[in-house]
């Protein structure tokens, strides 16, 4: 009853937000300007949650992440202005095509652990990007021409389901599996569960999101090119991970919306830019080591319905 | 019901394990002792999945399980309380043991499990809303011990859980241990403890550098010079 009653809330909640957003570009006070922002702080969004089921949930420490967006941007791109797919159906294509490089990936180097698994995911993501390079079909180092049919409400949809899909297989019996090899990994073997299989699925729902995020990406800027996805693509992702804090959903939400709306501001000092940016990031880890939200979740705080997530 | 049968394992090219065999038989207690580096905690983890034997057998009831992965294991009946507790830190006790009956489907059993544990260590009955990293280490014990108990195992892998505890929270734990056994649960006790070990186990196996040197009846072993030399503090 209870967990029902938090859900309609948050389904209004959602949809209050889309209506006051959607409302405010039709009437004209959010220019294209601010609508690009919007879009990409929820392109963001996606990648930053998508991660967090990767690191924060079942703690292995991917720093490949873009090379699963890379995946989800050419893909879907090549649906659309290869095949000539409806934009809807290329985003399907993309997240398949990324998830199933997820899958491909995470098999063999799920097995390694710590600093090992960081340098194979980065290493795999190089490979995806070289690749793409080297394909004449995609335009190689040159990049991919590509319609823009992103917007806000693509864009937002695409960051609803990825909430709504990663925050409930937190919350579920599998969930918890993936939190417990986390937590002790020899210790979840020893209760019977299968950590293998856990990482591996958390892995590939992460990269199938990071293709949807991709997938919107492709659309947004006309134009898309290997370079985009490279290693520092991942650190940014990253980043966004640490600073809301490990193993926090609403964490990495917040993280994912402050440092867009940072970036878009400091657009105006390019000379600065760089400096500010990696000064807020040093600011906000001295004085909050844990990320801005640790590992607890806005639910918890505001007590918004149910009691808490339980998801740590 | 559980059988190993010249059992080899290695670490890579170390050989940590050469042609263990040994048997447990339905409700006993039996403790494997030997010193640090023996291969006490490798045959524990052989048994349980986590390493891999390359050669050898292991029976348990009637199947084949060396080798098998972890998670079909526990599910055949046997848990393992892995050495240094490893409880997960940042869970509740009552999470911790829920998670030790992940494989189980019966919801009624797992409550009746949960009460029986909480009965077994009231202790954790007191804190099971508190984070398990912030419980002593004693505690931490009790709480491995119940999550292990939660997967309703026929046989209990205990792996040193006098590891780092006061002697009197050791006496209680092995009090526990005679307790869960009487209950019918087979349990195999790894110490480094040998005194301990011995006055509660039915049958006795010392191992060193990965060979089983001597076994026989607790007795038989409390009173083997060798035994007395080498574990329990001189003649």
């Amino acid at each position: 009853m209870k967990k029902s009653k938090a859900f309609l809330g948050y389904s209004i909640l959602a949809l209050v937000i889309y209506a006051v957003v959607q409302g405010m570009i039709m009437g004209g006070m959010i220019d294209s300007y601010y609508q690009n922002i919007l879009v990409t702080m929820c392109i963001n969004i996606m990648l930053a949650v998508s991660l967090h089921i990767v690191i924060g949930v079942t703690g292995q420490f991917s720093i490949g992440h873009a090379g699963f967006m890379a995946v989800g941007a050419y893909f879907s791109a090549i649906a659309t202005m290869e095949f000539g797919l409806p934009f809807s159906i290329a985003i399907v294509i993309g997240a398949i095509a990324a998830g199933l490089a997820g899958l491909l990936v995470g098999i063999p180097t799920l097995r390694l652990k710590g600093d090992y698994l960081a340098i194979a995911t980065l290493g795999f993501a190089e490979i995806i990007r070289i690749v793409f390079v080297n394909v004449d079909y995609v335009g190689g180092a040159a990049g991919m021409a590509v319609n823009q049919m992103s917007n806000w409400t693509y864009a937002y949809l695409g960051v609803i389901v990825t909430i709504l899909v990663i925050s409930n297989f937190t919350n579920s019996r599998h969930g918890r599996g993936c939190i417990s090899v986390r937590e002790d990994e020899i210790a979840a073997d020893a209760m019977g569960i299968n950590t293998t299989y856990y990482k591996v699925v958390a892995f590939t729902i992460g990269a199938i999101f990071a293709g949807v995020a991709g997938s919107i990406f492709a659309h947004n800027f006309f134009i898309i090119q290997p370079t985009t996805f490279n290693f520092l693509k991942s650190f940014d992702i990253l980043i966004l991970v640490v600073l809301g804090g490990l193993g926090s959903l609403s964490g990495s939400v917040i993280a994912a919306v402050f440092i867009t709306f940072i970036s878009a501001y400091l657009a105006n000092f390019t000379e600065t830019r760089m400096i500010i940016y990696s000064l807020v990031l040093i600011l906000v880890m001295l004085y909050r080591p844990t990320g801005l939200m640790g590992t607890k979740e806005i639910t918890q705080m505001l007590k918004f319905g149910k009691k808490g997530g339980s998801n740590v | 019901m559980l059988k190993v049968n010249n059992i080899d394992v290695f670490y890579g090219n170390i050989h940590a394990l050469k042609g263990v065999s040994l048997e447990v038989n339905e409700g006993e207690i039996v403790t494997l002792i030997g010193a640090n580096g023996a291969g006490k905690s490798t045959l524990l983890k052989t048994l349980s999945g986590l390493l891999k034997p390359k050669s050898g057998d292991i029976t348990y009831q009637t199947k084949q399980i060396g080798g098998k992965p972890a998670q079909s294991i526990v599910k055949s009946g046997i848990s393992q309380v892995p050495e240094g507790r490893r409880v997960f830190a940042n869970m509740s006790v009552e999470e911790n043991l829920e998670l030790g009956a992940y494989l189980r489907k019966d919801r009624d059993g797992i409550k009746k499990d949960l009460a029986n544990v909480f009965e077994l260590f009231p202790r954790l009955n007191e804190r099971r809303k508190q984070q398990s990293g912030t419980l002593s280490g004693g505690e931490q014990q009790m709480l491995a011990m119940g999550r292990a108990l939660m997967a309703k195992p026929k046989l209990l892998l205990l792996d040193e859980p006098s590891m780092g505890l006061a002697p009197l929270i050791v006496k209680q734990i092995f009090e526990i241990i005679r307790m869960v056994n009487s209950q019918g649960t087979t349990v195999l006790l790894v110490e480094q403890n040998a005194n301990m070990a011995l006055s509660i186990a039915d049958r006795a196996y010392v191992i060193e550098t990965g060979k089983i040197v001597l076994s026989g009846t607790a007795k038989e072993l409390q009173e083997s010079e060798k035994v007395k030399e080498a574990y329990l503090g001189g003649v």
